[in-house]
């Protein structure tokens, strides 16, 4: 046998970097979009949509209320829609994150034939999340241009950031949700996180109504949950009412969610394909 | 190409795989025979470098799959027991699509999958969706896409179980071919016929063990004798029967629906049969096989 001569510190042999392991799933994910972006415009454009003008503008056409207590929106659309897309961000990363990854493992076993050759278990949850994580930006990018002509947009640059920070909630959420789809045996789990984690997020994080009106106790509640550091982040840059030290500790908080949620979407899928 | 001393797999409590000793040759066909749950596929896993060893030692091209998994699963075929097939894409994406995977550049990728489907005879269905080939077909393209990246070692967990018989022929075609142009073949099989048609050599799995290994010629030689006479009496007779011929071979298996026994000679114990004024409702005469090994090396049949 030859003897071992390479630096202790060299990566095992054959090892891809991560912008190989990278391009290497390319043409699968760009065939997967072919055939899947029909779909994903219905639910990624179009019912957001709906949102808009239902709670923005007809709903909030009752809703006259003072900017103080509005965060500083000029209407409720203009506090809205932040909000709407901030927690649409998380809905498409959260929903990209269950299903598919359940059936890439049980039903048609996508990752084992994946990793039968050079591609390891990181190559394959980079990969999966660089797509979501995609589908996530697409969506929020096309849906701040359709509500630029509304007027609630304060700076020209805050939009920008702002869509970064939607893209961030959905890193935070993509990883995260693919850490405990890899753990899950049954899909049932879905409805759980979604009945009592998507919703109840959705609902009473910030989106659709100032926390304060929660009290002071629940508010609290509120601060602690991950997508209501992305909503107060989103509506800071696109009201340009930015608090920095507050932004900075939003966007912490999500780009800490994302590492630790990619540490834990990595080990579960090693769990459940290494055994 | 493969070196295993004392290997061992575990699942908790369970243990797959019980310290198990097996070197594979480049250029030979080499076989895990046995039945279900005997340990063949765990130690396929550990093979194919996504299933980490227990204890002991393995290596493969030289490598240890504990560090270097990518280099040796990019050296391998892997054709696993259930399909891995991906239902979403066509038939030529399936095989583009997975080379890339290899690092192989887009174009060499092509001109592979439109070569490998002329090899599993599956040209006309480029464009067809997976789920509407047969099962034959779908095996032979799981055995397609497993050679896109010109792999050393191939390695085929039960490639025809669930096949029909003809289906079988065409891959067992599809195999010697591949053997005959130099490709190193691991077969995992509980199929005694096919081992005996595929196999240089092969080991015996029961229960995480290995209990012989050899030739197929060699084993049978070793562990049965030319040929074996096949009685078959009224239900429930053998287990009474079976005292009134053993003296006729070397030794006498009662199943649950027939006797076998066992002889270089098996005309002439039929015909002995016969003058003791049994009546056996059917009689055959035929050559051992590697299922006789199997039955004397662990008192059971492969079908249990």
């Amino acid at each position: 046998m030859a003897t071992d001569t390479s630096p202790v510190t060299s990566r095992p042999a054959g090892t891809l970097s991560a912008y190989e392991g990278f391009t290497r799933q390319y043409d699968y994910w760009l065939t997967v979009y072919k055939r899947t972006w029909r779909g994903g415009v219905v639910s990624s454009f179009a019912t957001p949509l709906f949102y808009v003008v239902a709670m923005g503008v007809l709903l909030g056409g009752f809703i006259d209320a003072d900017p103080e207590r509005l965060e500083g929106a000029a209407s409720y659309l203009a506090f809205v829609v932040p909000g709407l897309v901030a927690a649409h961000a998380m809905t498409i990363a959260v929903s990209e994150s269950t299903y598919p990854v359940m059936g890439a493992i049980k039903w048609h076993k996508t990752f084992y034939a994946q990793l039968a050759t050079p591609l390891a278990v990181r190559d394959l949850v980079n990969a999966f999340l660089g797509f979501v994580l995609f589908r996530v930006a697409s969506a929020c990018a096309v849906f701040m241009l359709v509500l630029a002509p509304f007027g609630v947009f304060e700076s020209w640059w805050g939009p920008f950031l702002a869509w970064v920070s939607q893209v961030l909630v959905g890193m935070a959420f993509a990883t995260l949700t693919f850490g405990y789809s890899a753990r899950l045996k049954s899909e049932e789990g879905f409805g759980v996180l979604f009945r009592l984690g998507v919703l109840p997020l959705t609902l009473f994080s910030g989106a659709f109504f100032p926390i304060t009106n929660l009290g002071p106790v629940l508010e609290w509640v509120a601060r602690l949950t991950p997508l209501w550091h992305g909503v107060s982040l989103s509506r800071m840059l696109c009201l340009d009412t930015v608090d920095w030290p507050l932004a900075a500790l939003n966007a912490g908080v999500l780009v800490v969610l994302s590492v630790v949620g990619w540490r834990w979407a990595v080990t579960g899928l090693e769990k459940r394909l290494e055994s | 190409m493969i070196s295993a001393r004392g290997l061992r797999k575990s699942f908790g409590d369970f243990e797959a795989v019980k310290g198990i000793d097996v070197e594979v040759r480049k250029g030979e066909a080499f076989g895990f025979l046995g039945p279900n749950g005997a340990g063949k596929s765990s130690t396929m896993r550990m093979i194919a470098s996504v299933s980490p060893v227990t204890s002991g030692e393995l290596r493969i091209f030289g490598m240890d799959p504990a560090t270097d998994g990518p280099a040796i699963r990019g050296r391998l075929g892997v054709c696993p027991q259930e399909d891995t097939l991906d239902n979403e894409l066509n038939v030529f994406d399936n095989l583009y699509i997975y080379g890339r995977y290899f690092g192989i550049d887009r174009a060499t990728c092509r001109d592979r999958a439109t070569e490998l489907l002329e090899f599993a005879q599956i040209t006309e269905k480029a464009k067809s969706k997976v789920e509407d080939l047969s099962g034959g077909m779908k095996r032979r393209l799981t055995i397609a896409r497993s050679l896109i990246n010109n792999p050393d070692l191939l390695l085929l967990d039960e490639p025809t179980t669930g096949l029909d018989p003809q289906a079988r022929h065409v891959l067992w075609d599809q195999l010697f071919r591949l053997k005959q142009a130099g490709v190193t073949l691991v077969i995992t099989t509980h199929y005694m016929d096919e081992a005996e048609q595929l196999c240089d050599r092969l080991v015996v799995m029961d229960k995480g063990l290995i209990a012989a290994e050899g030739s197929p010629r060699e084993l049978i030689d070793a562990h049965s004798t030319r040929e074996v006479a096949e009685l078959r009496f009224g239900v429930g007779e053998h287990e009474g029967l079976a005292g009134k011929v053993e003296d006729l071979g070397e030794r006498v298996e009662v199943l649950p629906d027939r006797l076998l026994v066992y002889s270089d000679h098996g005309e002439e114990v039929v015909t002995a049969v016969l003058d003791r004024g049994l009546q056996p409702i059917a009689t055959l005469v035929r050559r051992s096989t590697l299922e006789d090994v199997f039955l004397r090396l662990t008192g059971r049949s492969l079908a249990d």
